[in-house]
């Protein structure tokens, strides 16, 4: 079974334990409504996971699944005025909802930093990279506008930009995709976060780059020993790099477990989903993608019961609970979490017999 | 850069000629297109009493007789190597570069119009400081704070202020500032004072405030539809992502980058009444260039006219020019480009 998984996988490598080991963010029950005039939209609704320093967990869906809200909650980004956010977040034991603006600004960029999917619009155009960076250093550390420069210039030359003193005094589009992700990153590692999160970091650059990318935000956690979100829709992404996996959709965790269990022993309907709809080079060209039918579900009427019921297509094996039920997170063993009403027996069944076959 | 530079100031001439050669076929080529003779052209500046061997003189005096290219060779000669005019009791002699004598007080006009630009100048730029400071500050709050009462009531005056006219908001305040409370000149004659500066304000107060109302109006909705674009930009997201006190993401970060089209506007908009307001310096009877080109078309005194025009040509195109260059200054993607 492992030989089989290893090579659609292209295997997440162990990664060496790290020092640290204590829980730094964690987030429970989270829920971010944003009320509309046409009813209340429920972007997260009751979600929780925890991570360590050193560790990354890596948040799948699709689109609208409320990835993105989920971390612009816990750098304190979401807009102010709408959301209704409760639950708490605990960022080294500091509960950042209820916490003051300006105590979640200074904790930003120092303690929590964030990287954006297209570098190009995350940077502002009119700044030199340079500048973009010592900025960021600056507001935290009182020093001076040379030691800042001396910071930047070492960080661009940490991310693997050449040149990095010529390059500090260049303008954002002068630089590649990749470079400019590059240099974002080194915006963000430039207070040395505890808490990194990566927004779909790679998902605007081209194929050849995000391997690369990838690689450095690995190589600079285990330097930083930072904790690490990746939020992805590219199951490829968080193989590369994940320890943990949490599959949303339509708000909630419906799958949670360390990356082994999750690509070896899925157990959600939507994973299956999720990793059916992944291209893969090992495959024979005849053979089709199994996408998932239907389309996300609007999360101001989300769907009765299991939100993902009128798209899956083993809601009838269990009596209609699914269309009645909301399914509970329910331990499955070592961790694994799943929110699923089918029996254990059934999902193995289905598993074994139906969907690993065709992967 | 230079190169550039270079470039776009030979444009510019060539631009002005283009501009001199249309205003001359309006003013002298078309009455004749509608069938007026060099004498119907001639009798506007000699008494009503004249004869017609009178008009006739005054005809060839004027060159008008002249085939038109032959004048307009004149006019630009004049330009760059002066002329002699015949102002009836002797030959006047007026250096390069030299716009004509009107035809009816045969007065050069270039000085004139040198006399007047200061009180132009005054009224511009007065006008242009409070305008941008005013419109600017109103549009971010309003942006910042959409929906609210500030921003609700300031796009309400907004809207006013871009309507009404000039000869109303100014006879309005004249009425008011000036005759009931007396608080301010009626008008000013010689506003230009620099032993002075207090009195010059004080004249100008008024024109400068009705001016800058009209165009702080349709900055303050500019600037706030910018803002409101900007604020909702991706590196708007990481600045306040770094941890950025929320002031420096509006002005640094928000700001910086709404302001460059409004940048563009204002560049046009000074250099159209640095050629003359016309409506605020009849309205306040300021001596300025936009009272001189009433006077001069209303008497249809055409060398007046043509240096009007190209005066506010020429302003227009350098701010035309500036604007370019700073907008380049602004953006490093034009620089480089």
């Amino acid at each position: 079974m492992s030989s089989q998984t290893e090579d659609y996988l292209d295997a997440p490598e162990p990664r060496p334990e790290q020092v640290g080991g204590e829980t730094f963010l964690e987030v429970r029950d989270l829920k971010v409504h944003f009320p509309t005039d046409d009813g209340v939209v429920k972007s997260v609704d009751g979600l929780s996971f925890q991570l360590e320093r050193g560790k990354t967990l890596g948040i799948v869906g699709e689109s609208g699944s409320g990835k993105s809200v989920t971390s612009l909650s816990i750098m304190g980004l979401h807009k102010a005025g709408t959301a209704k956010v409760s639950g708490e977040i605990l960022l080294n034991g500091r509960n950042l909802i209820g916490a003051s603006r300006e105590e979640v600004r200074q904790l930003r960029g120092k303690n929590m930093a964030m990287i954006f999917q297209d570098p190009l619009s995350a940077m502002h155009p009119y700044y030199t990279v340079g500048h973009q960076i010592i900025e960021a250093y600056r507001i935290h550390h009182n020093v001076s506008k040379a030691v800042a420069r001396k910071h930047a210039i070492d960080m661009l030359d940490r991310v693997g930009i050449p040149n990095p003193k010529g390059r500090a005094d260049d303008y954002p589009h002068q630089f590649s995709g990749g470079m400019r992700q590059r240099a974002m990153i080194a915006m963000a590692l430039s207070c040395d976060p505890e808490l990194l999160i990566a927004d779909e970091p790679t998902t605007a650059l081209d194929v050849t780059v995000q391997a690369q990318i990838l690689d450095l935000i690995r190589d600079l956690q285990q330097e930083f020993n930072s904790a690490v979100i990746i939020i992805t829709h590219d199951l490829g992404v968080v193989a590369e790099l994940a320890d943990d996996i949490l599959v949303m959709y339509a708000g909630r965790c419906i799958e949670y477990g360390n990356a082994d269990d999750i690509f070896r022993e899925p157990q959600h309907p939507y994973t299956w989903g999720l990793l059916g709809s992944m291209p893969r080079l090992d495959r024979d060209r005849t053979d089709r993608l199994l996408p998932i039918k239907g389309t996300p579900p609007s999360l101001i009427n989300v769907p009765s019961g299991c939100p993902f019921h009128p798209r899956c297509s083993f809601s009838q094996l269990n009596g209609g609970s699914s269309e009645t039920e909301v399914p509970e997170l329910r331990d499955v063993g070592g961790g694994h979490q799943v929110a699923c009403h089918l029996s254990a027996d059934d999902r193995l069944r289905v598993w074994t017999t139906e969907i690993k076959p065709k992967l | 850069m230079v190169v550039y530079i270079f470039r776009r100031l030979i444009a510019a001439v060539l631009l002005l000629f283009v501009v001199t050669a249309i205003t001359f076929l309006i003013f002298f080529g078309v009455p004749r297109l509608g069938g007026a003779t060099a004498d119907d052209l001639a009798s506007r500046y000699v008494g009503k009493t004249a004869s017609g061997q009178q008009i006739h003189d005054t005809a060839e005096k004027l060159g008008f007789t002249d085939p038109l290219y032959e004048q307009y060779g004149r006019f630009v000669k004049g330009l760059f190597a002066g002329a002699d005019y015949d102002t009836g009791v002797s030959i006047d002699h007026c250096p390069a570069p030299c716009l004509g004598y009107s035809f009816i007080t045969h007065n050069p006009v270039l000085p004139d119009l040198l006399d007047r630009l200061p009180v132009t100048l005054s009224l511009a730029s007065g006008a242009a400081v409070l305008w941008l400071l005013g419109g600017v500050a109103t549009g971010v709050v309003s942006a910042l704070k959409r929906g609210s009462f500030f921003d609700r009531a300031s796009m309400s005056v907004a809207l006013a202020g871009v309507s009404l006219p000039i000869f109303f908001t100014g006879l309005l305040s004249l009425s008011i500032f000036s005759y009931a409370l007396e608080w301010t000149p009626p008008g000013g004659t010689n506003p230009v004072d620099a032993d002075n500066p207090f009195d010059w304000a004080a004249a100008l107060i008024l024109p400068w405030i009705t001016l800058a109302l009209l165009y702080a109006a349709q900055y303050a909705r500019l600037t706030r539809a910018g803002m409101l674009e900007t604020m909702e930009e991706d590196f708007i997201r990481t600045a306040r992502a770094k941890g950025l006190r929320e002031r420096t993401v509006v002005v640094k970060h928000g700001l910086r980058s709404a302001l460059t089209p409004i940048l563009t506007i204002f560049g046009l908009d000074l250099g159209l009444l640095l050629g003359g307001a016309i409506l605020t310096e009849t309205t306040y009877s300021l001596p300025g260039i936009g009272q001189y080109a009433v006077i001069a078309i209303t008497n249809q005194d055409l060398p007046k006219v043509l240096g009007v025009t190209l005066v506010g040509a020429i302003f227009i195109i350098l701010a035309n020019l500036v604007v370019d260059l700073l907008y380049a200054v602004v953006d490093p993607r034009v620089r480089n480009s």
